[in-house]
């Protein structure tokens, strides 16, 4: 299915939220996840599933003033 | 702002000893960090909310930082009230705590602050039970409009972000300290312990210094140097200096033996 990710189209093969992290090579417990402009924690990510045209950010806290 | 025994400056549920607040960016390696948190003291700083780099491993910047230590999140990057609000929200939901520092910014060239803008996100936030610290434009009505808006305290700028100058605004500061009911940070442009230390001698209730001390060759003593001014500069500030003069007016007697 296409997902809009990071403000990119790509394509996703994972099912849930917790595959596609892990998918994008990423730690999880760097990561925050907003769906549909939702933030989902990590103990939902197993359990939230990726629709076909969803809008992930997946996001970290880095250096700024 | 009210004085209180060990002089703590107040905002939200929180209070802060050291009025050096400090941030994470633009520091040549994110392990000077915790080294210049203790150093100087400082007990908040701020952090900065982005995409993720696909592929990278780089641990998120809030490991590099003690738990002691109270999160600044900031909105950078938001150039509307809307996009504010959603990184203020998006950082609570991912633990950063109810703090955060209103940034929007439409100017890129000098990266001056939307007054307009940040007082809608301040707004919305306040009423959300966020902690908002609006970093803005030194204008004393806005300053007032902050207030009734439910902002923490307010943000001037000493100059624009980066650029060292320190208090290009002076003046207009010091007018928002003498009619702000709420605390006032100078955020931004101060580039020398010395300008930190001016800040708090007119009068402010505490500085944030970011570039300064991250961009130093040594930013562990760098900080120290900061945390030192600051306090120096608010002890001279409570100790209530005389005014200057434009005459002099001798500090031994002029008479008494040579001269009756």
């Amino acid at each position: 299915m296409k997902i809009r990710l990071n403000g990119k189209t790509v394509e996703c093969r994972s099912a849930r939220l917790m595959g596609l992290v892990l998918e994008m090579g990423l730690a999880p417990s760097s990561v925050v996840a907003e769906v549909n402009l939702a933030v989902v924690t990590q103990e939902k990510w197993e359990s939230t599933w990726i629709k076909d045209g969803d809008e992930i950010e997946l996001l970290n806290f880095v250096g700024g003033g | 702002m009210a004085k209180n025994e060990n002089d703590a400056l107040v905002l939200g549920e929180k209070s802060f000893t050291n009025r050096l607040f400090t941030g994470t960016g633009k520091f040549a390696s994110r392990s000077l960090i915790s080294p210049m948190l203790e150093a100087s003291g400082s007990q908040m700083i701020t952090v900065a909310l982005r995409r993720v780099d696909m592929g990278s491993k780089e641990q998120n910047i809030l490991t590099c930082i003690p738990d002691t230590v109270t999160l600044l999140p900031n909105t950078s990057g938001a150039r509307t009230a809307k996009e504010a609000v959603r990184i203020a929200r998006i950082s609570r939901e991912a633990g950063c705590g109810n703090f955060i520092k209103i940034e929007v910014i439409t100017d890129m060239q000098y990266l001056l602050p939307d007054n307009r803008e940040t007082l809608k996100a301040t707004e919305v936030l306040a009423k959300e039970g966020f902690v908002v610290l609006p970093y803005m434009m030194p204008d004393i009505t806005v300053a007032r409009q902050l207030h009734d808006a439910g902002a923490a305290a307010v943000m001037p700028l000493g100059s624009p972000i980066g650029t060292n100058l320190g208090l290009e605004m002076k003046s207009m500061i010091k007018r928002i300290i003498e009619i702000s009911s709420l605390p006032v940070v100078v955020d931004a442009g101060i580039g020398r312990p010395s300008q930190a230390a001016q800040a708090m001698e007119m009068g402010a209730d505490a500085v944030l210094v970011n570039t300064a001390i991250a961009t130093s060759a040594d930013p562990v003593a760098a900080g120290k140097a900061f945390a030192m001014a600051v306090a120096a500069g608010r002890m001279a500030y409570l100790a209530d200096m005389a005014d200057e003069q434009h005459f002099a007016e001798a500090s031994s007697p002029l008479t008494g033996f040579l001269r009756n």
